[in-house]
């Protein structure tokens, strides 16, 4: 069920003075069950990226395969391919519309044809699975809270039962528990569900501490591919394109300038508060 | 796709049409429209042509964001020519199954199509050089003699620049919430009239919720200026007609002369 | 005299459901007593739902006191008399910028405000030019405010206020939906219009880092305020922080949790520098007094 990216470019306004390229010639692979970051400013093109997943922009050059296929192949499944790769957009306003909850997150599945006995299965699974209670089920979408209104948009994506996950900017606007509750309410749902989870943000420090790999877009190229730990070792690099380390990874750099025998590739606050200790210790015990 | 309809779009630029009066601009267009319909043959068309064609030239915008504009009315226009090539009675040029195509009938659609594409440019021209709120200055000006009547001729002004302003926004919006709404397995393009508008529901939604919320945080930052209507502003672009207006003016008239004029040839078309 | 001050202030509305009917009433301010000198930056803090901006709104007289009172440089929000002095005097930008910029250009929309005041023409191109140049953003003056970024049409909304030479400006999350490198940019313009302008600024935002500069950091919580002090004195309180639904930056986090664990570090480290430094001292201490940390 991976998705692999080849040699793909996008170009918008083609053929005109105003050209610009959105993406250029982006080779990635997407295996399954991943837990990715995908980071960048805004415009380094990482938003085109993801909608060329679920086919929703199709590229100017190369090929996007999902599952083995091309999906621009004429015959390719166009709906399928959006119920397997599932989006949800940065702000929930722009997708919510039903009188209530429960027939929101309906939307998805009743647009896949499915029975009637099946589609209110799937949206009851996914509300529990983004912890929204059966108490906000009846009650209408534009009355939530702005954290409640992103997991029902979540909810809604999710009863599509999709492969993929793509989560554009989930974060942004909420304070800091709202943004650290649905961090974990991802996390615990790709835990449960085992399916491919993509996190789009510019906010370095969010992602770190959940996914394995971090891919760092800038001006339509992937400028790093790897561990969050290897990608913030390039720190320097990072601030130079307008994102930072996470503040441990200073801190970290300015102890071993003071003389500190610390490692300075970590990411989290744990590890920087093992790695200082066992600094302390070594040097004085 | 839906991003590329140009009315209410500014294109900057530095160009006499750009610097001349508001007032100039929108008379001129009123002018010009009012001339199309009074052009009786293809003389008088090829008079608008060149009339517009140099207005153009001189604004320095690029001819393509004119015809982007016509994009958007590319359907209306083709009905009105359709309808006019086969309602039209008259000599019979060609003729197919239940069709007739006329002399007259032809003669109309071409006319008509010219007429609605000069119409449309020419209004796209006065939006794209002039800024909305230069726009609605210069209406708020012309429109100031029915205040006697109790007409909100500020209120109006700025009813209409703020909807320019937000048009583009709204846009992108609508776009966004396309994609949002596709990404869950809506289709927007299958089935029947009644179903496609009911397909909509899911987009109209979140863009009138949008717009409100809009509407409702702009009201509270204009207020929070200290905006309180017409009364006791002062303007930061106050209107003064120059000498390149008043050369704009005797232009207008010479070639609203000129086109009254082509009534008078008479041409085998 | 204080630029700001609030006196016992509370504020209600009425939730009405579908029909109209009363479903009861919400306190978002309830009882806040506040003193903002002249000159100061202060910091409002406080999750989504805090009360934080029904608090603002009422700086410049958006909304009016169910209870108690306000009063802009010695004028009570609620005398009418006073209303567009107050709205002069107390500008406020907001945290949506497309949703406050009205001009389809920079300098027309910068201009709005002055045109709203009567200021004569001259004048108002002299202040669009000034507040564009405070902002750092003279050279887009031309430009369509669609064409900016975000960070960009915030520094714009700005100098929007600026322009009506207010004493005192109120910035409702302006950085919220901000990128990074947007956020960096609004925050270094408000900070100057502080440092050089003098004018009197109060940030409400939900992000940490953006209030270690200030002079006193308020925080909200149920429509009170919940704490106040110094950036270092808030930030000192990491587990009450938390209970308030926010969060402290990490380098921050990561000197508690190492005083957690018996490091004798300062309360509230506030920068990289400070922590680097905190924990060098340590180290140079306990090898000078052969003392072993646990």
């Amino acid at each position: 069920m991976s998705i692999i990216l080849d040699h793909v470019s996008h170009a918008y306004e083609t053929g005109t003075a105003m050209q610009v390229k959105a993406l250029d010639d982006i080779s990635i692979v997407i295996p399954d069950g991943q837990f990715i970051g995908l980071i960048g400013h805004t415009g380094s093109g990482k938003s085109t990226l993801v909608q060329h997943l679920n086919g929703l922009l199709a590229p100017t050059s190369g090929s996007i395969y999902y599952d083995g296929r091309d999906i621009h192949d004429d015959d390719y499944p166009k709906k399928e391919l959006r119920s397997k790769v599932g989006l949800v957009f940065q702000y929930p306003e722009h997708q919510l519309f039903e009188v209530d909850v429960f027939k929101d997150v309906c939307f998805g599945p009743k647009n896949l044809g499915l029975p009637s006995k099946e589609i209110e299965l799937r949206a009851y699974e996914a509300l529990k699975l983004v912890g929204i209670e059966d108490d906000y089920f009846y009650q209408s979408p534009f009355d939530l809270s702005g954290g409640q209104k992103r997991r029902v948009a979540i909810a809604g994506v999710l009863a599509m039962k999709p492969q993929v996950l793509i989560l554009d900017e989930p974060t942004a606007g909420l304070d800091p528990k709202g943004r650290d509750e649905i961090l974990d309410q991802i996390a615990s749902l790709k835990e449960k569900t085992g399916i491919t989870v993509i996190l789009v943000s510019h906010s370095m420090e969010d992602v770190a501490e959940y996914v394995e790999r971090l891919i760092v877009m800038n001006r339509g190229r992937v400028l790093y591919d790897d561990t969050p730990t290897a990608v913030f070792a390039h720190y320097a690099e990072l601030e130079k394109i307008g994102l930072a380390a996470p503040q441990v990874t200073y801190v970290m750099d300015g102890l071993t300038k003071a003389g500190f025998a610390v490692r300075t590739d970590v990411t989290t606050i744990s590890e920087a508060r093992d790695g200082i200790l066992r600094a302390m210790q070594d040097t004085t015990g | 796709m839906i991003r590329e309809i140009t009315l209410g779009q500014y294109y900057q630029a530095d160009s006499v049409i750009h610097r001349m009066d508001p007032r100039t601009k929108i008379v001129g267009t009123i002018a010009f429209i009012v001339s199309l319909f009074l052009v009786k043959n293809i003389a008088g068309y090829a008079m608008a042509a060149v009339f517009l064609a140099s207005v153009i030239l001189i604004s320095k915008v690029p001819f393509r964001f004119m015809v982007k504009g016509m994009k958007a009315v590319v359907f209306l226009l083709l009905i009105t020519v359709v309808f006019n090539m086969f309602l039209t009675p008259g000599e019979v040029l060609v003729s197919f199954w239940k069709f007739k195509i006329t002399k007259e009938g032809l003669r109309q659609a071409v006319f008509m199509a010219l007429r609605l594409s000069f119409l449309i440019i020419g209004s796209s021209l006065m939006t794209l050089t002039t800024t909305p709120n230069n726009l609605t200055d210069g209406l708020e000006k012309l429109l100031k003699p029915l205040k006697v009547l109790r007409v909100p001729v500020h209120e109006i002004a700025m009813i209409m620049s703020i909807a320019l302003r937000f048009i583009p926004i709204l846009l992108d919006e609508t776009d966004k919430i396309m994609k949002a709404q596709l990404a869950r397995g809506a289709d927007f393009e299958s089935g029947n009239l009644i179903k496609k508008a009911k397909n909509m529901v899911p987009i109209l939604v979140p863009l009138f919720i949008s717009a409100f919320r809009r509407a409702n945080d702009l009201a509270m930052a204009m207020e929070a200026r200290c905006y309180r209507g017409g009364e006791h502003r002062t303007k930061m672009k106050p209107l003064q007609y120059r000498r390149r207006d008043f050369a704009a003016y005797m232009t207008l008239a010479a070639f609203v002369a000129a086109v009254v004029l082509t009534r008078k040839i008479i041409l085998p078309f | 005299m204080d630029m700001i001050k609030a006196d016992r202030l509370a504020f209600e509305y009425i939730r009405r459901d579908e029909e109209g009917n009363v479903e009861g009433i919400t306190r978002a301010v309830d009882g806040v007593d506040l003193d903002i000198a002249k000159g100061e930056f202060i910091a409002i803090l406080g999750h989504n739902g805090s009360g934080k901006s029904t608090l603002a709104k009422h700086m410049n007289a958006i909304l009016y006191p169910t209870e108690g009172t306000v009063y802009v440089d010695g004028k009570n929000t609620a005398e009418e008399q006073y209303l567009w002095e107050i709205r002069q005097n107390a500008g406020m930008v907001f945290q949506n910028p497309d949703n406050q910029i009205i001009g389809q250009i920079v300098e027309e929309d910068v201009g709005f405000g002055p045109e709203n005041m009567g200021i004569p023409t001259k004048e108002i191109w002299e202040r669009v030019e000034e507040s564009l140049k405070a902002v750092g953003m003279y050279e887009y003056r031309k430009s369509s405010p669609n064409k900016l970024s975000g960070g960009q049409k915030q520094r714009v909304s700005i100098a929007g206020v600026i322009a009506m030479h207010p004493q005192c400006i109120i910035l409702d999350e302006p950085t919220a939906m901000l990128d990074p490198s947007g956020r960096k940019e609004v925050l270094r313009a408000v900070r100057a219009l502080n440092d050089v302008e003098k004018i009197t600024v109060i940030l409400i935002t939900h992000y940490m880092e953006e209030v270690i500069h200030a002079d006193r950091v308020i925080v909200m919580d149920k429509g009170r305020i919940e704490m106040q002090g110094t950036p270092r004195e808030i930030f000192s309180e990491v587990e009450r922080l938390k209970e308030l639904r926010l969060d402290v930056p990490q380098v921050t986090m990561l000197a508690y949790e190492l005083q957690k664990k018996g490091l004798p570090l300062p309360n509230g480290i506030l920068t990289i520098e400070e922590l680097v430094e905190g924990i060098t001292e340590l180290y140079n201490k306990s090898r000078g007094q052969d003392c072993t940390v646990t």
